[in-house]
């Protein structure tokens, strides 16, 4: 079958590959109709996370149709028309009872690399390095699909696959973002990134009741896209001064909630950014935690900040003083996607959550390096690039 | 990053060939600086999210671990908190293991048999599979690619259990 390999840091190729196989009882194989570009992927093409092999397929956030199931899968058959979570988790053991699918003990087949980096493993992902598994990711015809009674859900026939594509990954991953971090009635809540994973933890704000949502980038067309779909407030931070928006717009006290959904890869206008480059380039430090510092720097007292985005290693000039001082509460997960993605379907049957807006550029597998290209460099608007393998 | 996590693998990797080629010291795999190395076989302990009566019906332990045969002492107690059940598991002093389960490992260090009993036994008793790789792979093994592909050989028998 034809898919998007990872050939090296910023190489990219669409070539043959073999197809996958039913390998446990409890698999799925899937034929992908839609699979879209993630901010994380950028990491890892970047080269950033160094457990990457010449020929992994990329892809994690993806829809399609069963055309082969393990004969332990109770679920679905056949012909289902599923969206799959990022995220393969088994559903049994004690992480997944307490709905921290993410943390999964049985889903990473090589919990070596993760258990000696962190300390312990999290699940497995697909198409996201051997460190989380080395699965196969979804930027492919066909896409073996694990515990596929736990990972696949059916999509509603009132649900487009254009909206249902963004149940798999990005909405999810927001929702939680919200949910974590307590997002209720009469918050005020600031978001860093108006990527797809910070629109979507900005409207999952929104439904939770939020009272003001406040969206923050420099991408002018992102910003316009916030509030056009999602119905809230955005700050442009190579424009307005962020600190004093947030402390007017939240009666000077500062939001009650801080959502990071940026990533080890933060941008920032100042001589922070040639700071955080250098000291990566010396291999220093890891990651650029442009964000999260403000973040935390900006809450107010006493508030909760949750990191959606993802980092690898170790960062620099961490403000933990103003953590501490504040009694601030500090979040991160990756995603929880089992808990949410069935009330995110149904939401997205009865119009509350729109996501095809996201999906700025759709194009046939052959041309997916084309399509990465334009999502790392924001070219065009892109917001995400969606690909079809067989269409 | 490049440097942490590919000093991690490399590490992994090192830490690898130096099973493969003999020599192997116990607890070199933590690889964390400042921790003490025990002397002894030490006891690798994993929870499994299912009551006592599961984890061994019958006074049967599943078969990667019932394979370990004499050579651990292996014990069993219900986890606080509802947790489900501990099972803890430790080389018995000179003893070897049967030579099936010998060569689960790719050294002749059997803690690494030991942890991947473990391992593959807590997945048998809460998901009744052991979850497999997919296969056949899509990746080329190229020069850069050698220590990672060392390292993720020992998935499951290397790490911190
Ligand atoms: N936790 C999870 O499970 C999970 C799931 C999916 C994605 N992610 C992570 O979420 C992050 C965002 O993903 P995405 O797909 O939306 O990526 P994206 O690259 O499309 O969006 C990131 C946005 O952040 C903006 N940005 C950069 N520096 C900034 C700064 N200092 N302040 C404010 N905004 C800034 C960029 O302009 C961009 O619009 C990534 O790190 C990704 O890895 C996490
Ligand atoms: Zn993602
Ligand atoms: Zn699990």
């Amino acid at each position: 079958m034809k898919a998007l390999v990872w050939e090296g840091a910023n190489e990219l190729a669409v070539r043959q590959v073999p197809d996958p196989q039913i390998r446990n009882e409890q698999d799925a194989i899937v034929r992908v109709r839609r699979t879209v570009t993630c901010g994380s992927d950028l990491h890892l093409l970047g080269g950033y996370v160094p457990f990457m092999e010449r020929g992994d397929v990329l892809g994690h956030e993806f829809l399609g149709d069963i055309v082969e199931v393990g004969p332990q899968v109770r679920n679905h058959k056949v012909g289902d028309r599923v969206v799959v979570c990022s995220f393969i988790s088994c559903g049994k053991c004690w992480y997944c009872q307490q709905q921290q699918f993410s943390l999964c003990d049985n889903g990473n087949t090589n919990p070596m690399i993760t258990e000696n980096v962190w300390g312990s493993a999290p699940g497995g992902c697909y198409g996201y390095s051997h460190a989380l598994g080395g699965f196969a990711g979804s930027h492919a015809e066909y896409i073996r699909v694990p515990y596929a009674d736990q990972g696949a859900f059916t999509v509603p026939d009132a649900v487009s696959d254009e909206r249902a594509l963004f149940a798999s990954d990005s909405a999810p991953t927001g929702w939680m973002g919200a949910d974590l971090a307590g997002v209720k009635p009469g918050d005020v809540v600031a978001v860093w990134g108006a990527g797809a994973v910070g629109q979507m933890a900005a409207r999952a704000s929104v439904l939770l009741g939020a009272d003001r949502v406040i969206v923050i980038d420099r991408l002018d067309n992102r910003l316009e896209m916030a509030q056009t779909h999602l119905g809230v407030e955005t700050l442009n931070y190579e424009q307005q001064d962020i600190g004093a928006e947030l402390l007017e717009r939240s009666g000077g006290r500062g939001p009650d909630v801080c959502i990071e959904a940026v990533g080890m890869e933060s941008h920032s206008g100042g001589p922070q950014l040639w700071y955080d480059q250098i000291k990566q380039q010396l291999r220093i430090e890891s990651d650029r935690p442009v964000a999260a510092r403000e973040a935390i720097y900006n809450c107010r007292k006493g508030g909760s900040v949750f990191v959606l985005g993802v980092f690898a290693g170790m960062v620099d000039k961490f403000p933990l003083g103003a953590l501490m001082n504040k009694g601030l509460t500090l979040r991160g997960a990756q995603q929880h996607g089992q808990r949410y993605i069935p009330m995110l379907l149904e939401r997205m049957a009865r119009g509350e959550l729109v996501t095809e807006h996201l999906a700025t550029h759709t194009m046939p597998l052959d041309e997916a390096p084309r399509g990465y290209e334009m999502f790392k460099q924001k070219i065009d608007g892109c917001v995400r690039a969606v690909f079809q393998p067989t269409s | 990053m490049r440097w942490l996590i590919g000093g991690a693998v490399a590490l992994a990797g090192g830490m690898v060939a130096r099973r493969l080629f003999g020599g192997a010291g116990r607890g070199s795999d933590h690889w964390q600086r400042g921790q003490a190395r025990p002397r002894g076989p030490r006891w690798h302990v994993a929870t499994v999210n299912r009551p006592a009566s599961d984890v061994a019906p019958g006074g049967q332990f599943p078969e990667p671990l019932a394979g370990l045969g004499d050579a651990v002492e292996v014990q069993v107690r219900p986890a606080a908190g509802d947790r489900g059940t501990e099972i803890a598991v430790r080389l018995r002093d000179g003893a070897r293991l049967p030579v099936a389960a010998a060569r689960r490992a790719t050294s002749r260090d059997p803690e690494q048999a030991i942890r991947a009993a473990l391992r593959e036994s807590k997945q048998l008793i809460e998901t009744s599979e052991v979850l497999h790789p997919d296969y056949p792979p899509t990746t080329e093994s190229t020069p850069l690619n050698k220590p990672l592909q060392m390292a993720t050989r020992q998935g499951r028998r290397e790490g911190r259990l």
